[in-house]
């Protein structure tokens, strides 16, 4: 079934032959090759490496709604965030009385603000699979209460992306906010460990690595099965003439929320594998920057392709860690000028270069 | 007291098996729910819209038969796209009622259920879905159902496949199945989305300027195929050239600012006073 | 309020004006007297100094009062000095002016006693009673409640005759009312309590909160008092109503400010322009540069910052559209990557040049200050300045688009290009100028944000949601929509404010204006018609 899906897709087929040989090789580099030999890879970059591969995830959930059904969300950093939040929330309960107020019930924060008891909707999250239930659900939930709004009353095009970017920010103002119980300007942080193993240890580093890397191949895929069939078409048809796709009978609505719920979904699940490479989640992941940023990914890889979301989002992110590295105060402006140069010069990403290349030559 | 009901339900049962009698819900019919006991099709009764205070439809009073072929002709501005606009739900009127056969009321309906309801649109600017195939084209507007899951699960099966290429067949773009929608030239695509409007295998087909950008042989296949569509469905056509009007119409209704000025055979509406000063006296 | 603020200006004109009929003599006299050793001499130079008719009297007797006034050890001499800062300035007593360092040497202080203090001050309150600015005679009346003696009392009811200003009078009526609830007699104290009841002042409230606590107070003055306290209250309420009503108009000029431009480039236009914050923080940094430029004159470099503004702001918004936007028109969501890349840009130019620091831009004197309405209910006046001044650009960009070739021009090209362009029109050029204008709009805004908030390189982004919000919830392409948006969306966030914080009231405003563009996705004015659609 696989095959099928990657049929007439020679990038989908690179891309998860690529994840296949890193997963692969990435972990016997890393714990079996000792460290001071030059095939070696360090803790550090795998993590780096991990932390790219949950952006590629995030970057093709924002391909399928923006490249496939012509929603430019500007909110998708909402739903990532969202699922990083819930996991942080699950990180947070497993530190117990190991943290600096040693309360075993209470995080950290809690105890500072004076709070005696622990706030409703923490409760069930020291259990990993309610939390890991939630990080699907609440992104998902979440998306589909604004998508039934949104999408019922027709709005398109460029009020939608306002909206969603207002969306995002109406969550980080909330979120900055002490009473809301999850850790205000801080966020959740000093996480110790995952389903009993210590977030440090070189193992962990590289299972949280290994666990990226088969999201994407299975959001991919699960993104690709939905591009593949009728309703991917329908998605098209809507994203070119939309009340011509009513005409014909298809509920317009429906298809964009299940799809852009879906696609929320595909952004938590990133966002609860990043928080634990990163150790922390706080506000600024809600921030409307953040979310911009993402599609920018997509434009650089190349929209409607998916592969070319990952593409954009690890070529973009590694040219982020290079930048803030060497000249931090260049990055703004690199980043703007990418913003423009693509959106003038490349409208269909590298992908779409690189295609255009092989059709002339 | 509880023999009786058992008889009662057993012979309501048994009515249901006669074979001299054949039931409502028996019927093949696409939407079961639509009653055309009163050969009436469409009915449109003092409908009104304005936008801005301007009133572009004003107590309309419109019947389309059952399987009958309407012409609708007027000048630039009489309200005949606004007209397809309220029978396909894109606009609501301010006032009126508009019902598709005696039951179905179409000011309820959003524009899918319209569409599912058994009402085809062809757009005045052909729309058809540029970056799909033909073939995907007219796969999408296949009749049949149109949720979200059952989409995503839905494959081609032989009877599907065998219609698409009917309507290939039909509309001369066989070897273009393959192609992307968005080369084909403008009468392909006019044809294209007449294929699209066949394979939603509606009951009224709301037609918007059919022919513009044909060639005269292009022209008159489409009369050929139009006139062929009457008689199983009904048929609207809103038209500017009036030769072509004249090759197909049996009855032509004249809008002017917002309402009807005229009814009758081609001959009848082109002599009537009326319809003449419209056309070409002043104002 | 325009009219309360033209007699304010005529008065302050009046007093800058000398007085004329200053006798000398008497001056002289007073400050020989002033020498003397003994106090009851000294004190005999307080009335002739009062009714000297000097223009400066009054403040030579503070001066007096509180110990400004020095006496050289040599000659005798009587000298100002003023503390400024850490230097003592020396100040001839009459004129007010610096002396020069030569004429330094040792000084002694000019003591005087208490009954001398009684004195001075209140020939000081007389003489701010008499004084031709309300304000003044507002504070005069202001330091004498509840400290009345007889006289004072008399002298106030001689005011009470001919007060011309109603807050002045309010004041006075206060100050002798609060005198009677001394009173032995219970009717006078009643009519007094009930008196008081239209008092905001809060000696008033203080004084009655005490009556209804005593011990001491009969039943028929308590239940008087707590009538009257009710009274207070619920003006005092109004007056926090007025007072949230008029922050929520404050807000809201600053959101039809900011969200203005976004209406002519957004509404008319169609373009998302992300970068149109930091086009108003061009503005407010332009502002701060010819601050920069002429240091020591805030009111003409703010006056010049306003067209200079709209030049910086509007030429760089020309050269945007120019180099970006005009390749992408019919692209609406590129539109918006590539302005917002622009705006990533600009920001990081602004921290390169300027520093990430908060820059502060000065206040000039006219701005600075209050105007108060009664003793509950004051307006700041930067913040009346910015609202006069946000409808003096709408009414001049409803003038420029309904009188001007331009604005004609660019509704013609908004409504129907291709026809536009038949009829001559150069689309191209019309673009440009439009964004242009738009852009340095938002500049414009920028200089009264500067008057509002530090101005730094995130000044914009913190307004560009809130100002589509505006344009959006208004009704695209509908200049007076946007009015009437931005000022309702400012009353709204600001009503809701004390009830729910700042951070949520913002949050249920979005909320609100998300649900309401469900409802309603052409905002509250909608253009109708089969050109929307398309």
């Amino acid at each position: 079934m696989i095959l099928e899906l990657l049929k007439n897709d020679r990038g989908g087929r690179n891309l998860l032959s690529v994840l296949a040989i890193v997963a692969i090789l990435v972990p016997v580099c890393n714990l079996l090759i000792p460290a001071d030999n030059p095939l070696h890879i360090s803790t550090y970059s795998v993590t780096l490496m991990g932390k790219y591969l949950t952006y590629a995830l995030l970057a093709v959930a924002v391909d399928l709604v923006w490249g496939y059904l012509g929603i430019l969300s500007l909110g998708h950093g909402a739903f990532f965030a969202l699922g990083g939040y819930a996991m942080g929330m699950y990180l947070m309960r497993q530190i117990g009385d190991r943290g600096v107020y040693g309360n075993p019930e209470l995080p950290d924060f809690m105890v500072f603000l004076n709070w005696q008891e622990l706030p409703w909707f923490w409760q069930g999250f020291d259990q990993f699979w309610f939390a890991a239930l939630m990080v699907l659900l609440i992104p998902g939930v979440v998306a589909f209460g604004f998508g039934w709004f949104a999408f019922r009353s027709r709005v398109t095009g460029v009020y939608l992306s306002i909206i969603t970017q207002a969306l995002t920010y109406a969550f980080m103002l909330a979120f900055y906010r002490n009473e809301m119980g999850f850790g205000g300007n801080n966020g959740l942080t000093d996480f110790k460990d995952l389903l009993g193993f210590s977030l440090q240890s070189d193992t962990m580093r590289v299972a949280l690595f290994v666990a990226s890397a088969l999201a994407l191949a299975v959001g991919y895929l699960a993104c690709r099965a939905i591009t593949t069939s009728r309703l991917g078409r329908v998605a098209v048809a809507i994203r070119d003439a939309e009340a011509r796709a009513r005409f014909i009978g298809y509920r317009v609505e429906e298809v964009k929320l299940w799809i852009f719920a879906f696609s929320a979904l595909l952004a938590g699940v990133a966002g609860a594998l990043y928080v634990p490479q990163v150790g922390i989640i706080n506000p600024n992941e809600f921030s409307p920057l953040a979310s911009i940023e993402m599609v920018i990914w997509v434009a650089v890889g190349g929209r409607a392709t998916l592969y070319g979301a990952v593409v954009g989002a690890v070529l973009v992110n590694y040219a982020k860690t290079v930048f803030t590295g060497v000249m931090p105060e260049a990055w703004l402006f690199a980043l703007g000028g990418l913003f423009v140069l693509v959106t003038l010069f490349l409208p269909q990403g590298i992908v779409g270069l690189l295609k255009r290349k092989e059709a002339s030559a | 007291m509880s023999g009786n009901l058992l008889r009662e339900g057993l012979d309501s049962v048994r009515a249901t098996m006669r074979r001299d009698r054949v039931f409502d819900f028996m019927l093949p019919a696409d939407n079961p729910r639509l009653d055309i006991s009163h050969n009436t099709l469409l009915y449109l009764e003092d409908v009104s819209v304005s936008f801005d205070g301007f009133r572009a439809i004003n107590n309309l009073n419109l019947y389309i038969d059952d399987g009958e072929l309407r012409c609708i002709i007027g000048p630039n501005g009489a309200g005949k796209t606004t007209m397809m606009d309220i029978i396909t739900g894109k606009t609501r009127p301010d006032s009126g009622t508009v019902y598709f056969g005696q039951r179905i009321n179409l000011l309820k309906l959003s524009e899918p259920e319209i569409a599912r309801a058994g009402i085809g649109r062809k757009f005045q600017k052909p729309t058809v879905f540029e970056n799909l195939s033909v073939m995907e084209n007219l796969e999408l507007a296949m009749a049949g159902e149109k949720g979200v899951w059952r989409t995503f699960r839905a494959r081609l099966d032989a009877a599907a496949n065998e219609r698409i290429d009917e309507v290939l067949e039909l509309i001369g773009l066989v070897s273009e199945r393959r192609r992307s929608a968005g080369v084909l030239s403008h009468g392909q695509k006019q044809w294209l989305e007449i294929g699209m409007l066949l394979m939603q295998r509606p009951r009224l087909l709301l037609v918007d300027e059919p022919v513009a950008g044909m060639t005269h042989q292009e022209m008159d296949r489409t009369a050929e195929l139009l006139t062929s569509l009457a008689g199983d469905h009904s048929v609207v056509v809103v038209e500017h050239d009036m030769e072509f009007v004249r090759s197909i119409a049996r009855k032509v209704t004249v809008l002017h600012q917002g309402s009807v000025l005229a009814e009758g055979s081609m001959d009848e509406v082109q002599n009537d006073p009326k319809v003449v000063e419209v056309y070409l006296g002043g104002d | 309020m325009t009219k309360r603020l033209t007699t304010l200006l005529c008065l302050c004109l009046l007093l800058a004006a000398p007085i004329a009929s200053a006798d000398p003599a008497d001056l002289t006299t007073a400050f020989s007297l002033l020498g003397e050793r003994s106090f009851t001499k000294k004190a005999e130079a307080i009335p002739l100094i009062a009714n000297s008719g000097h223009p400066r009297a009054r403040q030579l007797l503070s001066a007096l009062l509180e110990g400004q006034l020095k006496q050289r050890k040599t000659d005798g001499r009587l000298v100002w000095v003023e503390q400024q800062g850490d230097t003592e300035v020396l100040l001839d007593p009459l004129t007010g002016a610096p002396l020069a360092e030569a004429e330094g040497g040792q000084f002694t202080r000019l003591t005087i006693n208490n009954q001398m203090r009684v004195q001075l001050r209140n020939a000081i309150a007389d003489m701010s009673l008499a004084d031709a600015d309300p304000a003044v005679r507002l504070a005069a009346v202001r330091e004498m409640t509840g400290e009345l003696d007889d006289e004072r009392a008399a002298a106030l009811e001689r005011q009470l005759a001919d007060e011309s200003s109603s807050a002045v009078k309010a004041a006075i009526e206060t100050a002798l009312a609060l005198r009677q609830l001394q009173s032995a007699d219970d009717a006078t104290r009643l009519a007094a309590i009930q008196q008081l009841g239209s008092s905001l002042e809060p000696q008033a409230q203080l004084r009655l909160t005490t009556l209804v606590e005593s011990e001491e107070s009969s039943p028929a003055v308590k239940r008087a008092a707590q009538e009257s306290l009710r009274g207070i209250e619920q003006r005092k309420q109004l007056a926090a109503l007025a007072e949230t009503l008029f922050f929520g108009l404050s807000l809201g000029s600053v959101l039809v400010l900011a969200a203005i431009g976004l209406a002519i480039t957004f509404g008319v236009m169609g373009v998302i322009n992300m970068a149109h914050g930091e086009l108003m923080m061009l503005g407010a940094y332009t502002t701060y540069v010819v601050q920069q430029l002429l240091p020591n004159q805030i009111g003409l470099s703010l006056a010049l910052s306003i067209p200079a503004a709209f030049v910086v702001a509007g030429l760089v918004g020309v050269a945007i559209e120019r180099g970006v936007i005009r390749f992408l028109y019919g692209r609406p969501l590129e539109t918006l990557l590539a302005t917002f890349g622009i705006s990533l840009v600009l920001q990081q130019l602004v921290r390169t040049i300027f520093s990430p620091l908060n820059r502060t831009v000065a206040t000039p004197e006219f701005m600075s200050g209050t105007l108060e309405i009664n003793a509950a209910l004051s307006l700041t006046l930067n913040r009346l300045y910015i609202f006069a001044f946000c409808l003096l650009v709408f009414a001049a960009l409803v003038l420029v688009l309904k009188r001007t070739r331009l604005g004609l021009q660019v509704r013609a090209v908004s409504q129907n290009r291709a026809m536009a362009r038949a009829m001559g029109v150069r689309s191209e050029w019309v673009d440009a100028l439009t964004f242009g204008l738009g852009s340095g709009i938002a500049g414009v805004a920028g200089v009264a944000l500067s008057q509002l908030t530090n101005v730094g390189p995130n000044l914009g982004q913190a307004y560009i949601i809130d100002s589509f919000m505006v344009v959006v919830f208004g009704g695209v392409g509908n200049l007076w929509g946007t009015l009437i948006a931005g000022l309702s969306l400012g009353v709204a966030n600001k009503v809701l404010e004390p009830w729910a914080g700042a951070v949520l009231a913002k949050i249920l405003v979005l909320v609100f204006i998300i649900l309401f563009i469900q409802k309603r996705p052409r905002g509250l004015f909608p253009q109708k018609g089969r050109a929307v659609e398309a």
